[in-house]
């Protein structure tokens, strides 16, 4: 496991656990560090717990225990507000607002941390030059677009205030594969240029061993591995095993060139 | 002497009764909004007032209006005038649609995109004034569409405590036992439930996020 040694990590778990009423542990004793300029996926099934671990960040969900730290400080020392207009939060598409258009979709937090207007309006602009959308788009409302142009609105608006932690849920999950390659392949490059710490969930092999510099599989709310792309390919545990197995032949090669990319 | 040269005859005191009419309506409706929307927020966000705000709404629904006119008449100041105890009535009739529009409108706003906003960093007025309430409103406008038809019908009956309105003619009417009369009122009454059906459902129509 690769743990790299630069000071504070951006996002620390600490024996977190989770718990729905007091008989459902939906996590247990999660311990994991998110280093600075990483993205790290977290991988697993459908009801594993992955999202219920982003939402903790954000604190949509407060574990029922343990301690989460970010940039070092405990969540309960963060001024709730402060803290999510800092991380950025982009979700499958539903999470547009409907009767916002485009330009206010994208420019809402900015709004609500009392930019100026036109300040707004220029950086609503630049983020859209960003994502790859026209501008001409701005003032059209979320159902006008298609839904790679949906999905483009939701991580523009991610990184409106230039949030130094992104939380990605799914964000190319509702899309056909050949729009999904595209806009992961424009998250890398963008990743490249904006180097924030990404927290990335996904179900999908392919898109963690593409996006991640590590990634942690989550099985029945406790993390069963976190590796680089890499070695997570030639583990010889058997969940990842059994993950990568059930994403085909293709995988099982372990001469494939798959490239770690380095934290930084 | 036909139910048209009737209501030619008599233009100025059946516009007037219909004025009146819709003073009534509307000036209960408006109060009614003033206190029904704001405590249709409050319990979406106090849920354990959700089942006693909505119960006692209900219960005041049942009552029949005749019998709430006259409990109220021994009220102070309000018992005063005819027109003030109309108008708490009509007022307490409209609250039911209105607060139970205006939760369910907050209610029924997709989960996913609450959670989008509060994860932004949204305050919870915030997410009110500029989520919730906007995506509520044409569920919280047909509730305001549901109280003004009823109002306007019930409003007629605020004629027996001599509070005017349309109401006089009908009751005159069948005291004469003359249709024409009942006619004078009840026909411009419904034409006032009916334009206001038509247009608070234009306005819903155009206020709802599709």
């Amino acid at each position: 496991m690769s743990q790299s040694s630069q000071g504070q990590p951006a996002i620390e778990f600490r024996e977190v656990c989770y718990e729905l009423g007091s008989s459902r542990e939906l996590l247990h004793n999660l311990s994991f560090r998110v280093d600075p300029g990483e993205t790290l996926v977290l991988l697993g099934r459908s009801g594993s717990g992955k999202t219920t671990t982003l939402k903790l960040i954000n604190v949509l969900l407060e574990p029922t225990a343990g301690e989460i730290l970010v940039n070092g400080k405990p969540l309960r020392e963060w001024d709730l507000i402060r803290l999510r207009r800092g991380i950025g939060y982009a979700i499958q598409e539903v999470g547009l607002f409907p009767h916002f258009t485009v330009a206010r979709n994208i420019g809402l937090v900015p709004q609500i941390e009392n930019w100026a207007p036109d300040r707004v309006k220029k950086r609503v602009e630049e983020l859209l030059r960003l994502v790859g959308l026209d501008e001409k788009l701005a003032s059209r409302y979320p159902r006008e677009l298609s839904g790679g142009q949906r999905q483009r609105v939701g991580v523009a608006r991610a990184l409106a205030a230039d949030p130094p932690i992104l939380l990605m849920d799914e964000p190319f999950g509702a899309l056909d594969p050949i729009t999904r390659v595209e806009l992961q392949r424009e998250f890398l490059a963008l990743q490249d240029r904006l180097k924030k710490t990404v927290v990335f969930v996904t179900h999908d092999l392919r898109e963690a061993l593409l996006l991640g510099t590590r990634i942690a599989l989550i099985d029945g709310g406790k993390l069963a591995a976190m590796h680089t792309p890499r070695e997570f390919l030639r583990s010889p545990d058997p969940l990842v095993k059994a993950y990568v197995d059930a994403f085909g032949a293709e995988f099982r090669d372990h001469d494939r060139p798959i490239q770690d990319r380095g934290a930084s | 002497m036909n139910f048209w040269q009737f209501m030619s005859h008599n233009r100025t005191e059946v516009l007037e009764a219909t004025a009146q009419h819709l003073y009534l309506v509307a000036a209960s409706i408006a109060l009614a909004a003033l206190i029904g929307i704001p405590l249709g927020i409050l319990i979406t966000r106090r849920a354990v007032l959700s089942k006693p705000v909505l119960g006692a709404a209900n219960i005041i629904q049942t009552i029949p209006s005749l019998a709430l006119f006259g409990f109220l008449l021994p009220a102070p100041w309000i018992g005063e005038r005819a027109d003030r105890l109309a108008i708490l009535a009509l007022t307490l009739y409209s609250l039911l649609p209105l607060i139970r529009n205006t939760y369910a409108g907050i209610k029924g706003v997709d989960r996913a995109v609450i959670e989008a906003g509060r994860g932004m960093g949204m305050t919870d007025r915030q997410l009110l004034w500029q989520v919730e309430l906007p995506l509520a409103l044409g569920v919280i406008i047909a509730g305001v569409r549901v109280a003004a038809v009823i109002s306007v019908g019930l409003a007629t009956i605020a004629a027996a405590i001599g509070a005017g309105g349309l109401g006089e003619y009908i009751f005159r009417g069948l005291a004469m036992v003359n249709n024409q009369v009942i006619l004078a009122g009840a026909i411009p009454a419904a034409i006032l439930a009916i334009a206001a059906d038509v247009g608070l459902g234009w306005l819903e129509k155009r206020l709802s996020p599709s």
